[in-house]
């Protein structure tokens, strides 16, 4: 896997003002790679992340996505890149003023897909995450865990190459935590990237993937760590 | 496109109020813009002819022979003040007298003999043209030998053109302000939509929306607010001069003075002008956005 890599960094540090919130991050994840980033709360998951699709920038260091230097990706590319990224929101990110069809549509809309193809994908992708009946509600009035399932079905309908999954199952019940397991699994299994950041050491272990453990910003795992 | 249509259809309908709220404030600013326009036009014909100066009659004494009469024309043409001398046979005034009034053939029937007399028209230039300048005037003419009598009605003329022409200053200053005062309400509508939509706009970056994705609505929003304001502004100054040019006619004013409406060239450009205003609005606070949304 590391001789295909997608995406790279070398000695990242991201810092915030100057509280420091990443530090000194090699890592390689593999083209098709399917990999846990974990740690306590506050270690730097959802900022590794944020890191990728330029949610903003790294302070120090490289990253390359797919051979791009984001360092040198201009303004006007940006949306190209975050079009190779699915991505579910820790917080869902969902248009509380919009309904539930509008927010998973938008990324096709954004993406300039046909009309006549985006009703039909997005009513495919509420399907597979149960909430077809849910598609004129605005998100608001659905449960958390329902939120969630839009957030992964918005993260999916697009058709990336990767997907940066936060916290993705965090506010599931087990067997709708299992569906959306089930879903990303089926993702990885058809070649596309996957990174999950999560607490849950349950669905780490049962998955028996690579896993990148975080510690106050740091590496803390040898055995995640690569040369670059 | 049609994703499009229907992402700008869904700002304007959840804004329903604020929209329509813009829409009229834009059309009461183009109102006054066209009205003053509709002014300016109508006005410009009566600015011409008292570009040319106010209008004199000399009346000469009967019986002048052509050798006196020319003298007499080179006398009035050299004295200051005097912009155009045109001699009028008796014969001609009657013609046009006959065309003035199609109805009384039968006067004219009666008539054995031309009543009228022979007269200039002179043209006094503009800066002589106060009422005491006109009167001193007449009463220097009165004095040449072989003019019976001087007339001149225009004095009103030459005041009403001052007003006339203070009056289109001021409409082109009002129009300029409201003109803008048209692209700063779409500016802060535009503004207040922004505002109120940044999260949506933050979301709409973070899954892969263009910027031109992402103003597109914004931009048709302003220029159909533009537009539509425009339309309705001209449609009711329409309905406004239907009504002023039907009170002329029952006042039985229409040979005397009949206003004309704007022309559809005129029209176009009012439209133009609002619709443009309106992206100029749009564009304003999108630069304004996106400026803080560097700096922040
Ligand atoms: N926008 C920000 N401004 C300032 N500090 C930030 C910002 N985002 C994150 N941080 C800080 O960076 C550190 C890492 O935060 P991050 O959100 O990456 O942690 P996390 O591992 O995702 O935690 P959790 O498990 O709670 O989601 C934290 O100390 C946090 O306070
Ligand atoms: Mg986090």
């Amino acid at each position: 896997m590391a001789d295909d890599p997608i995406i790279r960094l070398f000695h990242v540090h991201k810092h915030y003002g100057s509280k420091s919130a990443l530090a000194d991050i090699s890592l390689t994840f593999g083209r098709g790679e399917f990999v846990f980033v974990t740690g306590p709360s506050g270690a730097g998951k959802s900022t590794l992340l944020k890191l990728l699709y330029l949610g903003t920038p790294a302070s120090a260091g490289q990253i390359l996505v797919d051979g791009m230097n984001l360092a040198r990706i201009p303004r006007k590319r940006i949306p190209y890149l975050r079009r190779r990224f699915g991505i579910i929101f820790q917080d869902y990110k969902l248009i509380a003023s919009r309904s539930v069809f509008y927010n998973i549509a938008l990324v096709l809309e954004a993406a300039g897909e046909r009309s006549a193809l985006i009703g039909k994908k997005v009513r495919h992708m509420l399907r597979s995450v149960g909430l077809e009946k849910k598609a004129d509600v605005l998100p608001p009035s659905l449960s958390g865990g329902e939120q969630q399932k839009v957030a992964v079905a918005r993260a999916m309908v697009g058709g990336p190459q990767i997907i940066l999954a936060d916290e993705p199952t965090g506010s599931l019940d087990p067997d709708s935590a299992a569906i959306i397991i089930g879903l990303l699994e089926d993702f990885h299994a058809r070649g596309g990237t996957v990174i999950v950041a999560t607490h849950d050491r349950e669905m780490i272990r049962r998955s028996r993937r690579r896993v990148i453990a975080l510690q106050d910003g740091r590496l803390a795992t040898p055995a995640a760590r690569e040369a670059p | 496109m049609r994703a499009l249509m229907r992402r700008t259809w869904l700002d304007l309908s959840s804004h329903k109020f604020l929209n329509l709220i813009t829409v009229i404030t834009v059309a009461l600013s183009m109102l006054i813009v066209s009205a003053f326009l509709l002014f300016a036009a109508n006005t410009g014909e009566l600015l011409d002819s008292w570009r040319r100066g106010v209008r004199m009659m000399v009346y000469l004494q009967e019986g002048l022979d052509d050798a006196r009469r020319r003298d007499l024309q080179q006398t009035l043409a050299k004295l200051p003040d005097i912009s155009e001398v045109r001699y009028i046979s008796k014969d001609k005034a009657l013609q046009q007298l006959r065309r003035a009034l199609p109805g009384q053939a039968s006067i004219f029937a009666t008539l054995r003999k031309n009543p009228l007399p022979d007269a200039f028209e002179l043209r006094v230039a503009v800066g002589a043209a106060s009422p005491q300048g006109l009167q001193e005037i007449a009463t220097t003419i009165r004095s040449v030998p072989g003019v019976s009598d001087v007339e001149y009605g225009q004095q009103w003329l030459a005041r009403f053109a001052d007003v006339t022409r203070l009056l289109r200053m001021i409409g082109y200053t009002m129009g300029g302000l409201f003109l803008a005062a048209g692209i700063f309400i779409v500016a802060n509508t535009v503004r207040l939509l922004l505002y109120s939509r940044r999260d949506e706009i933050d979301i709409m970056r973070l899954v892969g929306a263009t910027e031109r994705f992402i103003r597109m609505p914004f931009y048709l929003q302003g220029i159909l607010q533009g537009a539509l304001g425009g339309a309705l502004g001209v449609t009711v100054l329409y309905l406004a001069y239907l009504y002023v040019a039907g009170g002329f006619r029952h006042a039985g004013l229409a040979g005397a003075f009949s206003p004309r409406f704007l022309s559809p060239a005129e029209i176009g450009a009012l439209l133009l002008g609002s619709t443009l205003a309106g992206w100029l609005g749009c564009f304003l606070s999108l630069k304004q956005f996106s400026r803080l949304q560097e700096n922040g």
